[in-house]
C-alpha cells in the first residue's frame, strides 16, 4: 500500500470502495451482508451467526455479495443481528442463529425474499 | 412490515453523530472508515488549517466533555496549548468503569479510527507529537480493535512522520489498566500509565502543566473524541444547532435496567427523559411503573418519575441532583427499594475506594454502615440526619472526584425517597419489599392446598405442616417458622396457588 500524502489519495480509497458501501444510494454495488460484532452480539452469539452465513454464501457460490462484521448496531436486547443493505434498502433480521442465518441466506440472498417472521418488525410485534 | 431497524420507533429520534460508524462499517478496516469520510478532517486541519483554526472551530460547536464533567473541550484545547513546553502528550480516557454503562466501549469497538483521527487532530492544535489511550484490560475486543486501528494507520502512513505530507509527527500507543474504578479519574489514570499505582494526586498543578512523567498532558473522553472529526468536516455552525443553549450537540447513553429495550443510543442534547424511557426504550416491562432512573452512575443521581420531563443536558439534571455523566442510564421500577440501590453503589464505591484520602475511605465504609443499619431495621431518624451530614463532609473533603461524588445516590434518594428511608426507620417497612431483614415470607392457611412444594424446595427446612385443613382441602396446610427463614424467597416462587405472600 502507497502512503497517503493527500486529500486526492483519500478520494481514490473512497471512490474504490464506494461500490462496497453502497455509498451512491443508486441502489449500485453489490450486496452487504454486516453482523454486529461488539462485545454485545458476540456473547449473545453472533461468532456462530458470522460462520453460518460465510459458509453458506461460499456453499450457493453467490457472487456480488460481501460479508463483514461490524461494531454495536444498537438494540442489545434483539442480538445477533444481521443486516442486509441491497439497493440502497436495509433488512435487519434480529435474534438469529447460525440456522436461522442460513435461511436468510438461502431466501433472502440466493432467492432474493424477505423472512419476514425473522426481522425487526416481527420481533417486535411478537412482544 | 417493518423490515428495518432505522424504520423503528427505537430509532426514530435518535441522531448518531458519535455513533455514525458503528454498525455500518467493518472497525477493522481503514479502506471502509475512509470511504465514510474517514482522515478527511486530519488531512483537512493539516493541509489549511492553523492550530487556532481547530480550536476556534471546536470552541464554536460548544462541544464539552463527555466523560462526566462537561468541561468545554475547545477551553481546555486551548489551556493545553497555551502552555509553553517543547514535548506535550494528548490522551484518551477509555477507563469506562460504571456499572451499566458500554458507550466507550462500544464507539472503540465500532468505530476505533475515529477516535485515532480525533486525537491527531487534537495533538496538532495544541503542539503534541505523541498520544496515549487509557483502556481496561477488561474491554479485550476494544484494545484487539484500536490496535488494529493504529497498525493501518501507520502503514498507511496516517500516524508516524510528515503525515499528509507535512511537518506534523505523531505516534500512538494504547496502554491498558487493570480496572480501578479510580483511574477514570484524570489524575490517578495518568499516575497508572506512569506504571505506578493508580492513586489520584492534587490539582494543581492541572494536567495542562504537568500530566504524564511531568509533560504537559490533555485528556478528552473517548465520545468527546469521536466527535471532533465530524465537527471539522461538517463545521461548527451544524454541531451547535443540535442540542440546547448550554448543552450542543448528541450525547450516547446506555440504556438498562428495567426498560424493554435495552441498547445504546444517541440523541440530541436537551431530549427529556420521558422520550428515552417511553419512546426509545420502549417502556418498562410487565405493565410495571416507571419508578426512577439513575443517571451517572455511581457518581451521580436518580431522576424520580414526577421529573421524567426533564430534558437531559447537563444544567438540567445538576439542578435536580442528579448529572449526565459518562451516559450510563439505568431504568428503575416499583419493585426497586431506592434505599437498596443506594446501597447498592455506596458499595461498589467502598470497593473501588482507592484509599489514598481519609473522607473516602473511611467516610464511604460509615455511610455505608448506615445505609446497612436502615435496610436491617435498626436506625434511627438521628441516624438520617448524620448520614446527611457525613455525605456533605465526604463531598466537600475527598481528593478526587470520586470521593466527592460517592455519596451523590444516597442524597439524591434521600431528597427523592425521605419517604422510604423513614418507612424502614418508623415502620420497620420495606415498601419494594426488597430488603430481606425486613420481610416475612407468611402462607395463607386457607389458600394452601397441602402439596408441600415449598416445603421441598426450602434450602433451610424452616417451612412444616400444620394441624389445620382447610375447608374444601384434604390436606393440611403448611406454615412458615420465621425463626430460621433466610428470606430467599424459593418458596413463594415455587408455589402454584399463590398462597404464599410477602411482608
Amino acid at each position: 500500500m502507497n502512503q497517503i500524502k493527500s486529500l486526492a489519495d483519500l478520494q481514490a480509497i473512497k471512490e474504490k470502495m464506494a461500490h462496497k458501501l453502497q455509498l451512491q444510494g443508486d441502489g449500485a454495488g453489490e450486496t452487504r451482508v454486516v453482523v454486529g460484532m461488539a462485545t454485545c452480539g458476540i456473547a449473545a452469539g453472533a461468532r456462530p451467526v458470522l460462520k453460518a452465513v460465510m459458509d453458506k454464501v461460499a456453499e450457493k457460490k453467490l457472487t456480488n455479495v460481501s460479508v463483514t462484521q461490524t461494531g454495536c448496531i444498537g438494540i442489545c436486547r434483539l442480538e445477533p443481528i444481521v443486516e442486509i443493505l441491497e439497493d440502497g434498502k436495509k433488512t435487519t433480521y434480529v435474534k438469529m442463529d447460525p440456522e436461522k442465518a442460513a435461511k436468510v441466506v438461502e431466501e433472502h440472498l440466493a432467492g432474493h425474499r424477505v423472512v419476514e417472521e425473522f426481522t425487526i418488525g416481527a420481533a417486535e410485534k411478537e412482544e | 412490515m417493518v423490515t428495518s431497524l432505522n424504520e423503528t420507533k427505537f430509532y426514530a429520534k435518535q441522531q448518531r453523530v458519535a455513533l455514525r460508524n458503528c454498525g455500518v462499517i467493518n472497525p477493522e478496516d481503514i479502506e471502509e472508515y475512509i470511504a465514510r469520510d474517514g482522515y478527511s478532517a486530519l488531512c483537512k486541519v493539516l493541509t489549511e488549517w492553523t492550530p487556532e483554526d481547530v480550536i476556534k472551530c471546536i470552541s464554536d460547536s460548544g462541544l464539552r466533555g463527555r466523560g462526566g464533567a462537561g468541561f468545554p473541550t475547545g477551553f481546555k484545547w486551548s489551556l493545553s496549548a497555551k502552555t509553553k513546553a517543547d514535548v506535550k502528550y494528548v490522551c484518551c480516557n477509555a477507563d469506562e468503569g460504571d456499572p451499566g454503562a458500554f458507550m466507550d466501549r462500544s464507539v472503540l469497538e465500532g468505530d476505533p479510527h475515529a477516535v485515532v483521527e480525533a486525537m491527531a487532530i487534537a495533538a496538532y492544535a495544541i503542539g503534541a507529537c505523541h498520544g496515549f489511550i487509557y483502556v481496561r484490560a477488561e474491554y479485550p475486543i476494544a484494545v484487539h480493535r484500536l490496535q488494529i486501528a493504529i497498525g493501518q494507520a501507520k502503514e498507511y502512513g496516517l500516524l508516524g512522520e510528515h503525515i499528509f505530507g507535512t511537518d506534523f509527527n505523531f505516534d500512538l500507543e494504547v496502554r491498558l489498566g487493570a480496572g480501578a474504578f479510580v483511574c477514570g479519574e484524570e489524575t490517578a489514570l495518568m499516575t497508572s500509565i506512569e506504571g505506578k499505582r493508580g492513586e489520584p494526586r492534587p490539582r494543581p498543578p492541572f494536567p495542562s502543566e504537568k500530566g504524564i512523567f511531568g509533560i504537559p498532558t490533555m485528556n478528552n473522553n473517548v465520545e468527546t473524541y469521536a466527535n471532533v472529526p465530524q465537527i471539522i468536516l461538517r463545521g461548527a455552525e451544524w454541531f451547535a444547532s443540535m442540542g440546547t443553549e448550554t448543552a450542543r450537540g448528541t450525547k450516547v447513553f446506555a440504556l438498562g435496567g428495567k426498560i424493554n429495550n435495552t441498547g445504546l443510543l444517541e440523541i440530541p442534547m436537551g431530549t427529556t427523559l420521558r422520550e428515552i424511557v417511553e419512546d426509545i426504550g420502549g417502556g418498562v416491562p410487565d405493565g410495571k411503573k416507571f419508578k426512577a432512573a439513575q443517571m451517572g452512575g455511581p457518581s451521580g443521581g436518580c431522576v424520580p418519575a414526577a421529573l421524567i420531563d426533564t430534558p437531559v443536558d447537563y444544567d438540567s439534571l445538576t439542578k435536580i441532583g442528579a448529572m449526565v455523566g459518562s451516559g450510563g442510564l439505568i431504568v428503575m421500577d416499583e419493585d426497586n427499594c431506592m434505599v437498596d440501590i443506594a446501597k447498592f453503589f455506596l458499595e461498589f464505591t467502598v470497593d473501588e475506594s482507592c484509599g489514598k484520602c481519609t473522607p473516602c475511605r473511611i467516610g464511604t465504609r460509615r455511610l455505608l454502615e448506615y445505609l446497612n443499619k436502615i435496610t436491617s431495621g435498626k436506625a434511627t431518624l438521628q441516624d438520617l440526619d448524620d448520614m446527611e451530614q457525613l455525605c456533605l463532609h465526604i463531598k466537600s473533603n475527598s481528593l478526587c472526584g470520586l470521593g466527592q461524588t460517592a455519596p451523590n445516590p444516597v442524597l439524591s434518594t434521600l431528597r427523592y425517597f425521605r419517604d422510604e428511608y423513614v418507612a424502614h426507620i418508623t415502620e420497620g417497612r420495606c415498601p419494594a419489599g426488597v430488603c430481606k431483614d425486613l420481610l416475612t415470607f407468611v402462607i395463607d392457611k386457607d389458600k394452601c392446598i397441602g402439596c408441600g412444594n415449598c416445603a421441598r424446595n426450602c434450602p433451610v427446612n424452616t417451612i412444616v405442616k400444620t394441624d389445620y385443613v382447610a375447608q374444601g382441602h384434604k390436606l393440611p396446610s403448611y406454615e412458615i417458622k420465621t425463626d430460621k427463614c433466610i428470606k430467599c424467597g424459593a418458596c413463594m416462587a415455587n408455589c402454584k396457588f399463590g398462597a404464599i405472600s410477602k411482608k
